[in-house]
């Protein structure tokens, strides 16, 4: 059923804090790792080895540069999966019932059983989310890891997203936004959750946490580049050490 | 967008297809027998060869069956749906004509309204579009009515409606490439607004996610063969609109030059149809700090 859900109990998604994103792409692997053996049709790859390869991934990391004018540029690693809109476009749009909002958790799926592989949720979707497979010929997304949250037979330490459970640095969290006490949610109001592209009104769940301020080392002549921060260590021997080396100094 | 083939057969054929059944619904021209047969097997040939096209851009075309299934909200369902029923009105007042000489016209004027119908639905798929400001806006309805009205009554071999009927589509199409040319920037999306980054300066893409392009850039980031974009405005537009209509007004009838104005309007409707697409900038495209 595409029409949406009025409203759903709960509103799981993830905070991404793109001040601690380092732009490893390990969530990007682990994403396809998983969801290649898992819901749904495998995430194909084609001409893996080739000239011009080309796969199915449900997630990517963009890498930006943000540079205003007398200072200097930074760079923001900007991971990019579905954000669980709460006013989805590509749900309404698909003419087959195949693309679906939940309305207990508000996550977005592809039933692919249904999916026909016409591509116009992909268009719908602002935030390029969607990608269909070349050689499934179905639509594929993010699912939120929805067979792992909920999944009994791992270990509970396991049961959040892959992406989220690989993250070396922690810059990936999931939780429910609907409850202001939850982690995520906390998180946002804490550092000011960024909403992609608001004037396309998909009301995304999921939030971006800003980058920090960085120190301004710009115009700091005595700073020691590699070791700002410490510092520098005693080189003056003392005691019999001392001595001698006063009186290497004299000769 | 990428300008696939296949939806462009589709948009173009179905358009003029059931344009031209519009025409014959409401009694125009008011054929019966052999001549009806003509006149509604061109038009079920058209729109419903452009149907077929359109499957052929499907990844996955065994579940077609099921897109008649949601028209509560989605304007690609109520395409189909909207489609088969006007087709079947029709048919049964294209019976009624060819074979019985009856005009059975409550049929001929609930087909020809159920066919404007479909190529409204037609025009809201992209209409909808809000990732596409170029094609949501009003004009793009008006324009898909205008285009299938205009080439239905050239079709229908309506002399003065059609060139009336040309002369404003040329306008509407003219005002909506200028219009068009503006709406990326009045949609005020930028690559600062797609990341939320603009609070902290300019952003510009310094690395690509991934090696080569992938889905999304070569579906949405369609970039190349803009460049002759201007020209083929003009081309498109002297061959849909002005070269027909000059011939249907100035050039005395005969069936050659009314063949010369329909092949004419064709090839610019498909040139008008390819830059429909080609030029139309998605918003993900800011991602790739491409547009
Ligand atoms: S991010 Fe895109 S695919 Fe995900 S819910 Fe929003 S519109 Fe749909
Ligand atoms: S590609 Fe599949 S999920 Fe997407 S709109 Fe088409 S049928 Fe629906
Ligand atoms: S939640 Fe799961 S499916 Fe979504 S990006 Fe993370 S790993 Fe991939």
């Amino acid at each position: 059923m595409t029409t949406l859900p009025q409203n759903t109990k709960k509103r799981l998604g993830l905070a991404i804090d793109l001040d601690t994103c380092v732009g490893c792409h390990a969530c990007v692997i682990s994403c396809k790792e998983w969801n290649t053996s898992n819901y749904g049709a495998p995430l194909s790859d084609v001409d893996a080895y080739g000239a011009a390869p080309d796969g199915t991934f449900l997630n990517r990391v963009h890498t930006f540069e943000v540079k205003a004018d007398g200072s200097n540029a930074q760079t923001v690693h900007f991971p990019k999966s579905c954000l669980h809109c709460e006013d989805a476009p590509c749900v309404t749009v698909c003419p087959t019932g195949a693309s679906y909002k939940r309305t207990e958790d508000g996550i977005v799926l592809v039933n692919e059983a249904d999916c026909m592989g016409c591509g116009l949720c992909a268009w719908a979707c602002p935030y390029g989310a969607r990608e269909l497979d070349k050689v499934e010929g179905v639509m594929k997304k993010c699912t939120l890891c929805v067979d792992r949250i909920y999944n009994e037979n791992i270990p509970e330490e396991d049961r959040v997203p892959s992406c989220v459970r690989t993250c070396p640095a922690g810059a990936r969290h999931f939780g429910d936004f609907a409850d202001p006490e939850s982690n995520v949610s906390k998180l946002s109001a804490e550092r000011g959750g960024l909403v992609l592209m608001e004037a396309q009104g998909t009301k995304p769940v999921n939030r971006y946490l800003p980058p920090r301020p960085k120190a301004d080392v710009s115009g700091d002549a005595q700073i020691d580049m590699p070791n700002p921060f410490l510092t520098p260590a005693t080189t003056k021997p003392e005691g019999f050490l001392g001595w001698l080396d006063s009186a290497l100094e004299k000769i | 967008m990428h300008p696939a083939p296949s939806v462009i057969i589709f948009t173009s054929l179905s358009g003029i297809g059931f344009g031209l059944m519009a025409w014959l619904g409401f009694g125009f021209p008011p054929a019966t027998g052999m001549t009806a047969f003509i006149f509604f097997f061109i038009a079920y040939a058209l729109a419903v060869g452009g149907l077929i096209a359109s499957t052929f851009h499907l990844g996955n075309p065994k579940n077609a069956i099921k897109a008649f299934s949601q028209w509560r909200s989605s304007w690609l369902s109520r395409e189909g749906i909207m489609a088969i029923v006007s087709l079947f009105v029709m048919a049964v007042y294209a019976i009624g004509l060819i074979f019985l000489e009856q005009r059975w016209q409550i049929f001929g004027w609930a087909g020809a309204i159920f066919s404007l119908v479909t190529i409204y639905t037609t025009s809201m798929i992209y209409g909808q579009m809000k990732t596409v400001p170029r094609w949501s806006m009003g004009l793009t309805p008006a324009l898909f009515l205008l285009y299938a009205l205009a080439g239905g009554a050239l079709l229908a071999g309506q002399v003065f409606p059609a060139a009336l009927l040309l002369t404003v589509l040329t306008v509407v199409q003219y005002v909506s490439w200028q219009i068009g040319d503006t709406r990326f920037e009045q949609s005020r999306h930028t690559i600062e607004t797609a990341t939320g980054l603009g609070s902290l300066g300019k952003v510009r893409l310094l690395e690509s996610p991934h090696s080569s392009p992938n889905y999304l850039m070569k579906e949405m980031v369609y970039i190349v063969g803009r460049k002759h974009a201007q020209k083929l405005r003009i081309i498109a537009i002297v061959l849909l609109g002005i070269v027909p209509a000059v011939i249907l007004l100035f050039v005395p009838f005969s069936h050659m030059f009314a063949g010369v104005a329909v092949l004419s309007h064709m090839i610019g409707l498909f040139i008008s149809r390819w830059l429909f697409f080609a030029e139309a900038e998605h918003v993900v495209g800011l991602y790739y700090d491409k547009r």
